[in-house]
């Protein structure tokens, strides 16, 4: 882990409490009316000018939420969610084609500066044509990013260069348009409309995301990326995004998100759909920085989302790597259908709740397909009055010879007011299958803490050093920009944990 | 210069030093023996600022430094290094990792510039090849795994590479055989100079076979009883502990 001085730098240089993306873009937005009924999910897909085959389908999703309710098994309290009273749809107000930086609203192009989004990208980012195709600066590998604000994309990056592989990656929106045979087959295939309250209500009134599909044997040359900002007030951010991989192919994505400061508690039901065919691979790794509220439990994002990958093609794999330091509350189990033979899903996170926040994360393994392989590492943090609960079920099925499930679960306790708690389940209905589980939980030694202090490190460096070296069979699944700024994140989650 | 008056320590409501009166003059390498639960690892711990140590009177001060006003890090960076007589595991922090970042903030206190990876790595391997330690030490997580000779040459290695100005080896001849116990001893020695000193906390009179101390000083039931040059150490191992008390 090369990364501890820079993360002692950035401890260094954010003062307590604060939370560095909080900051709020003053820019003109339009909004649908608040409130939520037929006609909002109306005005939505014809926003989008969607074929009736979409609106049709979001229907029948929000006939469904209307007769579901809000789970109330995780181990997660907060007051009720009033479905009324926020806006669905909000976007900054587009002006035709902007085709140089100077164009551009401004106050969009500051918000990517202060995301540090790099200027090279900015200038893809915010939409001018053209710039897509030169190299990144310094001859680092660059990132395709989709930048999805609010309700909308505003932009994609190397759409052209990846274009010339065959590889599609865009809005969400623009794929409805472009390349609605593949939408139209693939949308709800993993998670349906009705899969639970929250997948439904994203069904109906799902505003943008992105859209990936890499064709048969290509591998994607570089990282895609999607940003996720919610800036508008009394705003639900409900994204989509789907990600085919074809027979052969393989391709890393990297998901990043952040909120401004408020008072108020602002909803994110995401939907993720993976599907990986023949041999394919999916790598979804996710930096999850909502802001989670402030010391007393004021405001944050409600994070409630839902993510699934089917392997359906033999010897295809699928790994999620998740960083969970933000967020209120935290409701997420990203899944895979192990379908194919001898496919292969993998679960690696890190969740960290300091403060007042609530995390209920873990994943679930559908093991279906002979031979097949899972590995679950989970790794929760609870400091100050945090909850962290790891839920996870592993289901083998009577078809599934030779399945193979191994899961590890340990928790890190600072403090003696946070909370954590595991949840396994395992359903194994194959002779032939093994399943493994570990779990531990442990403090951090305050023998541990004198070592690091006797040898000059401060507190607060000890304890981020001893809970990075905690989550490193995590954060070494990470690709390397993202483990750095993992490794940052940790460390200012856990500002003001000790002493 | 180490300068120790009157120390008195308790640890929940026990007292452990009864008045200890100490002077390591800079430059010079003193011993302490004694025999088990007579406060030697309590001294050592009270020095370098353990939590849990309740100062009940006395002063320690190093340079004319207050050392007891000051946090362990704070220790650290005026130069005062303890070698434990347990070394703490740290899973999952590679060694390598966890060297440079002691090394780094210890320099940064000072307001030298600090080492980037190339140089740690420079400065890291040739002190590694002093000790005869396996390049790989490096790369494993802190103690993680580690044999017990392998724990405390880590100990003199981080001693070698942040070059205190006096080192408190907490009985780190303790599980050695006597190849280990001689490669700690030259770690030890290599050190030795005008700017260098320590207090060489151990049981047996062994380890000073190889780090010959300016002086020795025998602590028991919480004070130093008496005080000699290097044959006080033998003295202790022909006629044991029993012998001082007698006098």
């Amino acid at each position: 882990m090369p990364a501890v001085t820079e993360t002692i730098d950035a401890v260094a240089s954010v003062t307590q409490g604060t939370y560095k993306y909080g900051f709020e873009t003053e820019i003109d937005m339009e909004f649908a009316p608040k409130g939520l009924n037929e006609d909002i999910v109306r005005f939505i897909s014809a926003k989008k000018e969607e074929p009736e085959w979409l609106l049709e389908w979001r229907l029948k999703a929000f006939a469904l939420w209307k007769t579901m309710a809000e789970p109330r098994w995780p181990a997660v309290s907060y007051p009720p969610i009033d479905y009324q009273d926020a806006y669905y749809y909000a976007a900054p107000v587009k002006k035709d084609g902007p085709k140089s930086l100077d164009e551009v609203d401004p106050e969009l192009l500051r918000t990517y500066e202060k995301l540090g989004i790099p200027l090279k990208e900015q200038a893809i980012l915010a939409g001018v044509e053209g710039a897509g195709d030169t190299p990144a600066e310094g001859g680092r590998l660059p990132i395709a990013v989709d930048a999805v604000f609010d309700s909308v994309s505003v932009a994609t990056s190397y759409k052209e260069r990846l274009g010339k592989e065959g590889i599609i990656f865009c809005s969400i929106s623009e794929a409805v348009r472009e390349h609605p045979e593949l939408v139209r087959q693939y949308l709800g295939s993993v998670v349906p409309q009705g899969d639970n309250f929250f997948a439904a209500l994203n069904s109906a009134v799902f505003t943008d995301g992105s859209f990936v599909y890499i064709p048969k044997g290509v591998r994607c040359p570089m990282e895609l990326s999607t940003y996720f900002r919610i800036n508008a007030k009394s705003t639900g951010q409900f994204e989509r995004t789907l990600i085919i991989a074809e027979a052969g192919s393989h391709v890393s994505y990297l998901e990043g998100c952040t909120a401004p400061m408020r008072d108020e508690n602002q909803l994110h039901a995401a939907v993720v759909e993976l599907v990986a065919m023949d041999d394919a691979t999916i790598k979804y790794s996710t930096v999850q920085n909502w802001y989670p509220g402030d010391a007393e439990g004021r405001g944050g994002i409600y994070n409630f989302v839902t993510k699934r990958g089917a392997c359906r093609g033999a010897r295809s794999k699928i790994s999620w790597t998740q960083v969970e330091t933000g967020s209120a509350i935290t409701w997420k189990y990203p899944s895979c259908i192990l379908q194919g033979d001898d496919s292969v899903g993998e679960f690696y996170s890190v969740a960290i709740t300091n403060n007042r926040q609530q995390a209920d994360t873990g994943t679930k393994m559908f093991h279906i397909g002979k031979n097949t392989r899972s590995t679950i590492i989970s790794k929760g943090i609870s400091a100050g009055y945090g909850q962290n609960t790891y839920r996870g079920l592993v289901k083998i099925s009577p078809k599934a010879s030779g399945a193979r499930n191994f899961t590890q679960c340990d928790s890190l306790l600072i403090g003696d007011q946070c909370g954590a708690h595991t949840v396994p389940y395992i359903e194994n209905r194959c002779m032939t299958a093994k399943t493994e589980h570990e779990a531990t939980t442990s403090r951090i030694a305050e023998d541990q803490l004198f070592y690091c202090r006797q040898r000059g490190l401060s507190e607060e460096d000890a304890v981020g050093l001893i809970v990075n070296g905690f989550c490193r069979e995590v954060l070494k699944e990470l690709p390397m920009e993202f483990a750095v700024e993992a490794q940052k994140l940790l460390q200012i989650s856990l500002e003001g944990s000790v002493g | 210069m180490l300068k120790i008056e009157g120390l008195t320590a308790e640890i929940e409501g026990k007292e452990i030093l009864k008045g200890i009166d100490l002077e390591v003059p800079q430059g010079e390498v003193h011993a302490i023996m004694g025999p088990n639960g007579s406060g030697k690892s309590t001294l050592s711990y009270v020095l370098a600022g353990r939590e849990g140590y309740e100062i009940t009177g006395g002063t320690a001060t190093f340079n004319g430094q207050d050392l007891l006003a000051m946090e362990p890090e704070e220790r650290a960076a005026t130069g005062l290094f303890l070698a434990f007589q347990y070394p703490v595991e740290l899973p999952g922090v590679g060694n390598a990792n966890f060297l440079r970042t002691a090394l780094n903030a210890q320099r940064r206190t000072k307001g030298e510039p600090e080492l980037d990876a190339m140089q740690f790595l420079k400065t890291a391997r040739a002190r590694m090849k002093e000790l005869s330690m396996p390049e790989d030490m490096l790369k494993r997580g802190v103690n993680v795994g580690f044999s017990g000779g392998e724990k405390k040459r880590n100990e003199v290695l981080q001693m070698a590479l942040l070059q205190p100005k006096i080192a408190i080896l907490d009985e780190t001849d303790s599980g050695l055989d006597i190849d280990a116990l001689k490669i700690v001893a030259d770690g030890v020695n290599a050190m030795r100079g005008p700017e260098f000193s320590a207090l060489v906390i151990t049981h047996y009179q062994r380890l000073l076979d190889y780090i010959v101390p300016d002086k020795v000083h025998v602590l028991m039931g919480g004070r130093i009883v008496q005080t000699g040059g290097p044959e006080l150490a033998h003295q202790l191992e022909a006629s044991g502990y029993g012998s001082v008390q007698a006098a």
